[in-house]
């Protein structure tokens, strides 16, 4: 590949431009410079800014519902107060309830933990890490965002609609989702819901192809493919599966939308609703979730993946320590990239598939936990002998790293399909997929904000409100989702309104009070981060050195405040990996340093 | 909104002030300490914290296992014989994942403790080591090996072919509840067509009464097992995705419109023992829905009475099937026995 030419063609046209961007050049306005911005640092703050008031939407309506499974008896009439019908007499409402579970799933599974990470992440880290002035196509970065600002402000909309929004669950099986009259929420609110996510996954690929181009062509001047840092080998990965997946899933959404509203029986057949015969045969609802699965399989490693790629250099800037097995770490994650997408049906085990093909699924999932383990036990070894700096950002990663290994088990038990036929669909998966792509991924984003917060505005974030964080969120998400593993133990199914009436569910009144308040806790520390994350914007401490962290990778070469185009003159060019860290008893060695005469050889 | 309510809203602002000002007092003394020192004290303490979430953390999980022990189904033996087998897949499955978990979590914590920063501490630069590489590598995959050996053996066992004494039945669910169908004395569940449900007309099932096989067929109200016979049920469904949910026979199969799909099992364990197992007088087997129907989804509840074949017969000896309700002109002439019933249709 001819790397030289692009790079000099990409550094000589933006040179000229960073040369006179210390002048009055450039003529930006409060919109060009905040609004449709093209800069890739603007676009990566909106992009987690966004992702941050969703994920305070999507984390209010957990603890409304949380309040119903722990509190079912209670009445609050606050709730009544707010919401009116859909909390009658100041109860949540079983419409209210399953649309809340639904819109929970949604936003954090697509508006915070995929846009709102990969957005953030994404852009900020390429062109810094890779040593370039921007994206490869600023201008799609910005649609990227603007369409994902579309798709919010529809799913937003669909809140408030009269019927309310989708509430068959954010996996929205048909014919459930088909049929308007099988539920209230699979009236307009399912329109919105599949408007607003065709509107994000156009975000999605305008992002994704970015993304990939971006590595793939505007790498400066020795920065080889394997001495990227590994957030960008985590994203690109992330990146090839949005782009190979999201597709699927909208074919899949646009032939949902196709039976609705054209009469068509793509996944209808046979169906008998309030008495009404419907004329539709022929179709299957499976083939839904085939197409569904087949991106939301990968979906949970298009989350996990970078914050994976965040932990690993968090954690080996911070162990002062270079990341154990730094090529094992790539080949693992193409491992996961890979076989992510050939193990969707292991969340249908219970469909009534061939069992045949069920085996298959069986030994393909279980295959990915050998590159989970490999990436677990390098995790630990780099922590093995490391001199740890315990910042926040590295608090967050060790919590990161031990809810990958609770979640990760479990995970273990799910992909087996004779366990899954006791597990499926009960409290245990709730716990499973909350601690390893929930908790974990939040862990591993919280850890990238601390990390390159100072970064990002020049300042740093309050440290001690940043371990009070730490600890209580790591407490109670144990505490929270521990125990529910034990109601899957007991067969109790996920998505039930009220176990009251069940004999062999209702023994956990007093524990579901117990989650529900370690639920409400967290949720009240994440507004104190929400707050740190503001208030240090404008007042934190500000930082005095370009390389706070003593870190390096390139970000940390330019100056405190980068303007457009990252680097005031020419982008420095990269001697080696990025992890000498201690090499030779020499604290660090960046990027940009040469090797010397005398290094030894060892490492990368 | 009350008073109590404002009070708690006023109570947590108060906090988040109190919190935040001494965070920010912290920052302060921290300027004033030198940053350095401040470093090293947050190092320590929370390396520390590190040490006792982990020592309190297994000791939470121990507490937590002995208080809700007994509420789970872990020490109630598994109603049927695939439960059986899923519960065996089940403890190693516990032994093998607890033993690294228990591992993995320990030297986590222990290294984020004992590799604190220190003024003298000098790393070790150790960027990789192909043979420990290879070697977690390899034993997890042997793990995972032994994992999907025992597993596929039970899942080839539990969704073979049902034997041919299993008796059949068919469970039907639809928006929010269950309906069963026994074959009556012919053995053979009746032709069935979706366009034919009729409610109205005791026709929930659309049996096509023309087929003759209809005609004998039982409409019962709850599902009775014998047990140690194999059964099996086919699970339809009218309108949604349902799921048969069986916690105590440890089985699920979701109910599919438009494609049938079924699921046997042999029960282990009557009611009336269950109930002495469990020491619950109310103890029933439910048939809860796993899969989300619709905003009644957490009722639909069926029940299952498992009992000898005596009880069983007696019982079934009290239905009638549901060609009566549905016919009772036709049927009443009729004398019972499935000839007689033969003969009337060829007549019509």
């Amino acid at each position: 590949m001819s790397n030289e030419a692009v790079i000099q063609h990409g550094a000589g046209t933006h040179e000229v431009h960073g040369d006179h961007h210390e002048g009055h050049h450039h003529h930006e306005t409060f919109i060009t410079k905040y609004v449709f911005s093209q800069d890739h640092k603007m676009i990566a703050k909106q992009f987690l800014i966004t992702g941050i008031i969703w994920a305070l939407i999507g984390g209010a309506m957990s603890v409304l519902f949380r309040i119903q499974l722990g509190y079912p008896e209670a009445t609050l009439p606050w709730l009544e107060d707010i919401f009116g019908h859909w909390a009658k007499d100041g109860r949540i409402t079983p419409e209210f309830y399953y649309a809340l579970g639904t819109m929970h799933g949604t936003i954090l599974v697509f508006f915070v933990l995929t846009a709102g990470l990969t957005g953030t992440f994404a852009n900020l880290l390429i062109p810094f890490q890779v040593g370039a002035r921007d994206m490869a196509s600023p201008f799609m970065n910005m649609l990227s965002y603007w369409f994902f600002v579309l798709s919010s402000v529809i799913m937003l909309s669909s809140l408030f609609v009269q019927t309310g929004p989708a509430s068959g669950g954010w996996t929205v099986y048909p014919p459930l989702s088909a049929l308007g009259d099988a539920t209230q929420g699979s009236k307009i609110g399912m329109d919105l819901w599949l408007i607003s996510m065709a509107m994000f996954v156009v975000s999605s690929l305008l992002g994704g192809v970015n993304y990939i181009s971006t590595i793939l062509n505007l790498r400066t001047k020795g920065m080889t493919m394997t001495r990227m840092p590994l957030t960008v080998w985590a994203i690109l990965f992330t990146a090839l599966l949005g782009l190979l997946s999201f597709p699927v899933l909208l074919s899949g959404f646009i032939l949902l939308l196709f039976d609705r509203h054209l009469g068509t029986s793509f996944y209808l057949s046979d169906i008998v609703l309030a008495g009404n015969i419907l004329p539709n045969e022929g179709g299957s609802a499976i083939l839904y979730q085939h197409l569904f699965w087949f991106l939301g399989h990968p979906e949970v490693y298009i989350i996990i993946l970078p914050t994976m790629g965040l932990v690993s250099e968090v954690m080996s800037v911070n162990a002062r320590k270079p990341v154990f097995g730094y090529m094992a770490m790539i080949a693992s994650m193409f491992a996961i990239a890979l076989l992510a997408f050939l193990v969707w049906a292991h969340h249908m085990f219970v469909t009534g598939m061939n069992p045949f093909l069920g085996s298959v699924f069986v030994l393909l999932t279980l295959l990915i936990a050998v590159p989970s383990a490999i990436k677990v036990f390098n995790w630990l070894t780099t922590l093995w002998r490391g001199n740890l700096h315990l910042t926040p950002a590295m608090m967050f990663c060790i919590g990161f790293v031990s809810m990958f290994i609770s979640g990760g088990l479990t995970g273990i038990w799910l992909g087996n399909s004779t366990l899954d036929l006791h597990l499926h669909d009960t409290y245990f998966v709730i716990g499973h997929f909350h601690i390893v792509m929930g908790v974990s991924a939040f862990m591993g984003m919280f850890a990238g904000i601390y990390h390159w917060f100072p970064k990002m505005y020049g300042r740093y974030m309050n440290n001690t409100l940043g371990y009070i964080h730490f600890w209580i969120t790591m407490v109670c998400a144990y505490v929270i989702f521990w125990p529910m593993h034990y109601e899957g133990f007991a067969g109790m199914p996920r998505r039930y309104y009220d176990y009251s009436n069940w004999e062999s569910f209702k023994q956990f009144v007093e524990l579901n009070k117990v989650i529900s308040f370690a639920a409400i806790l967290s949720f009240l520390v994440q507004i104190l981060f929400v707050f740190n994350f503001f208030y240090s914007i404008f007042k934190g401490r500000k930082v005095t050195t370009k390389n706070p962290w003593k870190s390096n990778t390139l970000e940390w070469t330019t100056p405190i405040n980068p303007g457009h185009g990252n680097w005031p003159g020419e982008i420095p060019e990269v001697y080696r990996w990025a992890y000498d860290y201690g090499k030779d008893g020499v604290d660090h060695i960046d990027q940009i340093t040469p090797i010397g005469e005398n290094e030894s050889k060892e490492g990368h | 909104m009350t008073w109590t309510e404002y009070f708690v809203i006023i109570i947590v602002a108060l906090i988040f002030i109190v919190v935040f000002q001494i965070a920010k007092a912290s920052e302060y003394v921290s300027v004033l300490k030198g940053e350095k020192k401040a470093f090293q004290q947050n190092n320590r303490i929370n390396a520390f914290l590190m040490l006792v979430f982990l020592v309190l953390g297994l000791a939470a999980a121990w507490w937590c296992n002995s208080l809700l022990y007994d509420k789970t189904l872990l020490g109630v033996p598994a109603a049927s014989d695939h439960g059986e087998e899923i519960d065996n897949m089940m403890w190693i499955t516990l032994y093998i994942t607890g033993f690294v978990f228990v591992i993995t979590q320990v030297l986590l914590f222990w290294f984020a403790y004992r590799y604190q920063t220190t003024e003298t501490r000098k790393v070790h630069y150790y960027p990789h080591n192909n043979k420990l590489e290879l070697l977690w590598t390899v034993v997890p995959a042997i793990a995972l090996t032994v994992l999907v050996a025992f597993g596929l053996y039970y899942w080839y066992r539990i969704t073979g072919e049902a034997p041919k004494e299993a008796m059949e039945v068919e469970v039907t669910g639809h928006q929010f509840g269950w309906e069963y169908r026994y074959p009556g004395k012919d053995s053979i569940l009746g032709r069935q067509n979706y366009k034919l449900v009729d409610a109205a007309k005791q026709n929930p099932l659309g049996q096509d009464w023309a087929d003759v096989a209809n005609h004998d067929d039982l409409h019962p109200s709850e599902l009775h097992l014998v047990v140690n016979r194999p059964v099996k049920l086919i699970i339809r469904s009218q309108d949604v995705i349902h799921d048969v949910g069986l916690p105590h026979f440890r089985l699920k199969m979701d109910a599919v419109p438009g494609i049938p799909t079924t699921m046997w099992f042999t029960p282990k364990i009557t009611t009336a023992e269950m109930r002495k197992i469990t020491g619950n007088e109310n103890f029933v087997y439910e048939i809860a829905c796993d899969q989300m129907c619709g905003n009644g989804h957490y009722s639909m509840k069926g029940i299952i009475v498992v009992e000898t074949q005596e009880e069983f017969d007696k019982w079934m000896a009290e239905q009638k099937p549901q060609y009566n309700l549905a016919k009772p002109e036709v049927a009443s002439k009729a004398a019972p026995g499935a000839e007689n019933n033969k003969d009337l249709v060829l007549a019509q």
